[in-house]
């Protein structure tokens, strides 16, 4: 088991700065990020207010399954992170590294699901660029073009969102190292709340991108 | 040598003295106060120069008072700029009714215009003294911006959209017209001349070289494609008649209204699914790729001139025109 | 570890043996590479943004050399038009934007806090790496056949229509975006949490101040334009895009989206600068700052009036008049907040003590520069003469005359000021004044003519143009000289006063500032005991501060 004291860097005072200032830290980054993707969320409400049929219709060719399963994963996977910063906070090395694995192995679920998802888009013809029929849009009396916006807009703001959960997946994977080595302790934990803090925020982004993006055209 | 030097630019239109006497007020005030930083900064720096090295100058009590004045007086001048910046802009953004009206093309690296009479130009423009001018400009590729400083006018043209400038010139003569919206290569010789005469001179002008003008054009376009197949005032008609429609109010298939202009024209010219009037079907075919912008505003000005009872006959035994995407079976990918 | 009371006025023990300082505690490559001291981050830093500016600088010579004639032929449009982009991509994203935060702030806010260091001293290392990972990709960009799109990267000619290498600068950009995240975000945080004790909001010196508002506007922007950047390249990739008029896409949609950082980005640039001038007017007049929270708050007004105008450079675009209105009367009221800086600047002279060393010679510069540039403003957020002047040189004068006649003014005033502290070192004065007089003399010869020529009618980004406006530009380009000789010169007396200057005290200018109460060059860890602060700063009205 790993003894060290908490490791308190040589420009902190005390732990407390140090725990303070790297939560601080997070909720700034946070806030560089939110505004990433509001740019992307803005383009989407621009067309979307410009193309209200196009933007319906082709939401609900999106699957609406992995969607709402990929839904349920995430929300669980911050479940398990946020167990895992109570676990730190107890104390409880194993079942915090429970959490952490846990955490990660259901944000690479989320990735598997939506490789699968891709796959399926690209067999239907929801690929501009790749793979996509004019003729279809017609035949429902809307125009291709503005259904290819929606697409391209949902590849970008899915697109961002997995490479945010990629990196996130590695930020967890290597906590969850560290936590089996036992380098935290109650008194220092505070790496797994930050880390926590990140997770949540893909999270949160998730949960606007679904009714967004899946939602956007009433399903029967 | 000095006096040859160039510090003002020439005014020749209705709009230019106006902007010329907002310019010189700002010019005053501003000079006022930069005039006063100056002679503020030279004189504290004087006066003030140190004298001893171990100088010790005594505090000065901060002041609202003086905070809020050196605040307020400043904003207070810049709400003046303001309210008569806008108003020159309004006069400048919504021309007169009476209008001479005049189509521009803009592509790299020139500038296309036809006037409604027929005659077309290129990076040239040729209007009457004291005659108000609009243009209605678009672009076939990238943004682009038309820029006459002897009018102080100045729009950007854009692609997929018309933005529109008006004038009224007040002096005859040549003056620049520059892009000022950087297009690429060639965007410094994307220039010419607004080529302002005499009203008898102009008329002289107008009179030579004319091909058809935009609506004669315009109409031989709406036969040559063949428009009337759908278009015409037969009671089982395909498509709405579009005689003396122009800037009237229709429904939609969505419901919605709309107001026929040219941006719904050229859109229903070319993305005919996107506004549907209501008791047709989608089943026009879209003409994309198959007229240029300038087709588009001919075909417009036909329109518009299209009055009860011109609608051109169907041409004898003419298939209706295909829609290419509702017959084939796949479509072609981008 | 202790803390022991220190008023900033008293002398810590002078060590017998030569002193350890942050440049001589290590020799070696590695030593700087791997580096996690602020100090010397912000000397890399210096570095490599000094090989930009003249990157950025060589590449306008070109251009200025092509303005000598109106229909001269020394470059061909394609020449010219990649020589301006790289002007204005280089001296954007590499110099200015980093400029005045990674070199001064970088070595000065922990000084000024009391700390030892930033919040995230290896985040602050990895910003120079990735600083150079984006000037790496623009550089690369750049000589492998240049970009022809202007800085500004409108669509659809950026995505649809250059046959440049858009994407690598674009890449370039986006990345220098990341490393000025890194180092806002660093400063914000460092700002909060490592005061040391005593050290109040209002007894922080206003450059703090200043660096704090603008990295409010660089967490708040910069994320902006990096993915409309993405947008940009995606689009340009693959040809479907959202800013593509075929798709329904809006070209204006980019200009928002560019503006809204691109614009509160000027305010990146100023308000170090600002915060810079700020130091030097009281130390060099002796006299406490005159409107001190009025000074501090403007800078937290400007930030955040700053994101509300970003549509006063559309003006003409097509965009909706209402709109226009909405921002222009927001670009008059941001202004207010800069006149009141100029106001209390100017009275801080009165009744002072002032002398003429060379960063006071460039505060001078900046003050006068920044005042005229600032008012030619009022022309271009006034609607209806904006419409004229839009796009032409007017429009160059003006943003020159701030950003050059202000913040490179602000620059070189603040690394003379601050060199003897950085460096141990003093520099020669006479050059000093020399250097800052030329400056002067060149910027003004330089762009002065730029507004007549733009009010003229002269638009932007011509590789040729009208015969009436060739005196205008032969001025200009005779300013230009004078203004490189200018900026060249520093380069020769500051790094021979590496060797040939003579040792510098702790406070060669008889500052107030924590900065100036430890040994110049600084130990790495700044303080050996931690200050605490019981008073406010600038006080020099009640003694005459004294160094060792």
């Amino acid at each position: 088991m790993d003894t060290k004291s908490p490791p308190l860097a040589h420009h902190f005072a005390t732990l407390k700065q140090q725990h303070e200032t790297a939560t601080l830290g997070m909720w700034m980054f946070l806030v560089t990020e939110l505004m990433l993707f509001g740019g992307l969320f803005l383009a989407y409400t621009v067309y979307r207010v410009r193309n209200p049929a196009e933007f319906a219709i082709a939401s609900k060719h999106l699957n609406i399954w992995f969607g709402g399963i990929n839904t349920v994963v995430l929300l669980t996977s911050s479940l398990t992170m946020a167990l895992g910063v109570y676990w730190a906070q107890t104390g409880k090395r194993n079942l915090l590294t429970v959490g952490l694995v846990l955490t990660a192995l259901l944000g690479v679920t989320f990735l598997v699901i939506k490789g699968f998802e891709y796959y399926g888009d690209y067999v239907e013809n929801l690929m501009p660029g790749l793979a996509f029929d004019d003729a279809e849009w017609h035949e429902l009396g809307v125009r291709p073009e503005r259904v290819k916006m929606f697409l391209i807009i949902y590849y970008m703001m899915t697109g961002i969102h997995a490479l945010h959960l990629i990196i996130g997946i590695a930020i967890i994977g290597l906590l969850a190292f560290w936590a089996h080595r036992g380098h935290y302790t109650p008194a220092y934990y505070y790496p797994i709340e930050v880390g926590g803090l990140y997770w949540h925020f893909v999270d949160v982004i998730w949960v606007f991108l679904l009714p967004l993006l899946y939602l956007a055209g009433v399903r029967h | 040598m000095f006096a040859q030097i160039p510090l003002l630019p020439e005014q020749a239109s209705t709009h230019a003295s106006a902007v010329d006497s907002l310019l010189t007020f700002i010019v005053t005030v501003c000079g006022f106060f930069a005039v006063l930083i100056g002679v503020l900064l030279v004189t504290f720096a004087i006066r003030y120069r140190r004298r001893t090295a171990n100088d010790l100058p005594k505090p000065v009590a901060s002041s609202l008072k003086l905070e809020l004045t050196w605040s307020l007086i400043p904003l207070a001048f810049m709400m003046v700029f303001f309210v008569w910046g806008v108003q020159l802009y309004f006069s400048w953004a919504r021309p007169p009714d009476d209008v001479m009206e005049v189509h521009v093309v803009g592509r790299q690296w020139m500038w296309k215009m036809q006037h409604m009479g027929g005659q077309r130009e290129i990076n040239q423009l040729h209007v009457p003294v004291g005659r108000a001018v609009k243009l209605s400009m678009i672009s076939e590729d990238v943004i682009h911006s038309f820029f006459v400083p002897a009018f102080r006018v100045h729009m950007d043209v854009l692609p997929g959209r018309y933005t529109t400038l008006w004038f009224q010139a007040t002096k005859p003569g040549r003056y620049h017209l520059f892009c000022s919206q950087y297009c690429g290569t060639n965007h410094a010789k994307m220039i010419g001349e607004v080529i302002v005469m005499e009203r008898d001179e102009y008329q002289t002008w107008l009179s030579q070289g004319v091909d058809g003008s935009p609506a004669s054009e315009g109409r031989k376009l709406f036969m040559k494609l063949q428009c009337s197949t759908c278009h015409n005032s037969d009671s089982s008609a395909r498509g709405p008649l579009l005689e003396g429609i122009f800037q009237n109010n229709v429904t939609l298939e969505n419901g919605a209204t709309v107001r026929i202009d040219e941006t719904y024209l050229r859109e229903s010219i070319l993305y005919p699914d996107a506004k549907v009037v209501a008791g047709f079907k989608p089943i026009m075919p879209s003409y994309l790729g198959q007229v240029n912008e300038e087709e588009v505003l001919q075909l417009i000005s036909f329109i518009k001139s299209l009055q009860h009872g011109q609608t051109p006959p169907r041409t004898e035994n003419a298939d209706p025109p295909l829609n290419p995407v509702l017959e084939k079976k796949k479509g072609k990918s981008p | 570890m202790s803390t022991v009371i220190a008023e900033p006025s008293s002398r810590p023990a002078e060590p017998a043996s030569k002193p350890v300082n942050y440049l001589n505690v290590q020799f070696g490559v590695r030593s700087w590479l791997l580096t996690t001291d602020h100090k010397r981050i912000a000397i890399l830093y210096l570095i490599s943004i000094t090989v930009m500016f003249f990157l950025g600088s060589l590449a306008i010579v070109p251009v200025r050399l092509q303005l000598l004639k109106p229909d001269n032929d020394l470059l061909d449009a394609d020449t010219y038009n990649k020589m301006f982009t790289m002007h204005g991509v280089v001296m954007v994203f590499f110099f200015i934007i980093p400029g005045i935060p990674a070199v001064l702030g970088n070595f000065l806010l922990p000084m000024m806090l009391g700390a030892k260091d930033l919040a995230f001293p290896k985040l602050n290392l990895l910003s120079w790496y990735v600083y150079l990972l984006g000037g790496a990709f623009s550089l690369y960009a750049m000589i492998a056949g240049g970009v022809d799109t202007g800085w500004t990267f409108y669509t659809p000619y950026s995505t649809r229509s250059s046959h440049t290498n858009v994407i690598p600068v674009g890449l370039g950009a986006f990345t220098a975006g990341f490393s000025s995240i890194l180092t806002g975000l660093n400063f914000l945080v460092t700002t909060h949490k490592m005061r040391a004790p005593g050290l109040t909001w209002f007894r922080l010196p206003l450059f703090v101040w200043a660096m704090y508002a603008t990295s409010i506007i660089i967490l708040l922007g910069t994320p902006v334009v990096a993915v409309t950047i993405l947008m940009l390249a995606i689009e340009r990739i693959f040809q479907v895009g959202v800013f593509d008029p075929a798709l329904g896409g809006d070209p204006l949609l980019f200009q928002h989206l560019f503006w809204f950082y691109s614009h509160p980005a000027v305010y990146i640039m100023i308000l170090p600068a600002m915060g810079v001038v700020t130091e030097i007017v009281p130390c060099f007049s002796r006299k406490n700052i005159y409107g001190y929270k009025f000074i501090a708050f403007s800078s937290l007004a400007i930030a955040l009036l700053g994101f509300l105008v970003w549509g006063h450079h559309m003006f003409v675009s097509g965009q909706s008049v209402y709109l226009g209105m909405i921002f222009s009367i927001l670009s008059f009221l941001v202004a207010v907040p800069s006149a009141i800086k100029v106001f209390n600047w100017t009275a801080t002279l009165y009744k002072g003590s002032v002398s003429f060393e060379t960063p006071m010679l460039f505060a001078f510069g900046f003050i006068g520069l920044f005042t005229i540039g600032g008012l030619t403003g009022m022309f271009l957020a006034t609607l209806g003469t904006d419409v004229h002047l839009h796009d032409t040189y007017f429009v160059i004068a003006h943003f020159h005359f701030i950003m050059v006649g202000g913040v490179v003014m602000a620059y070189m005033g603040g690394l003379h000021f601050w060199w003897p502290k950085m460096t141990g070192r003093m520099y020669s004065e006479f050059w000093g004044r020399i250097a800052a007089m030329l400056i002067f003399i060149g910027f003004i010869l330089t762009f002065l003519p730029q507004f007549v020529v733009g009010h003229l009618g002269m638009p932007r980004r011509y590789f040729q143009y009208a015969p009436e406006f060739q005196v205008h530009n032969v001025m200009s380009t005779a300013g230009a000289s004078i203004l490189g000789v200018g900026y060249f010169l520093p380069l020769i007396y500051l790094i021979g006063s590496l060797a040939y200057g003579p040792k510098a005290s702790s406070n060669p200018w008889k500052a107030t500032g924590l900065e100036w109460q430890t040994p110049s060059p600084p130990p790495t860890e700044n303080f050996p005991v931690t200050p605490v602060v019981t008073r406010e700063p600038y006080r020099y009205s009640e003694e005459v501060p004294v160094g060792y």
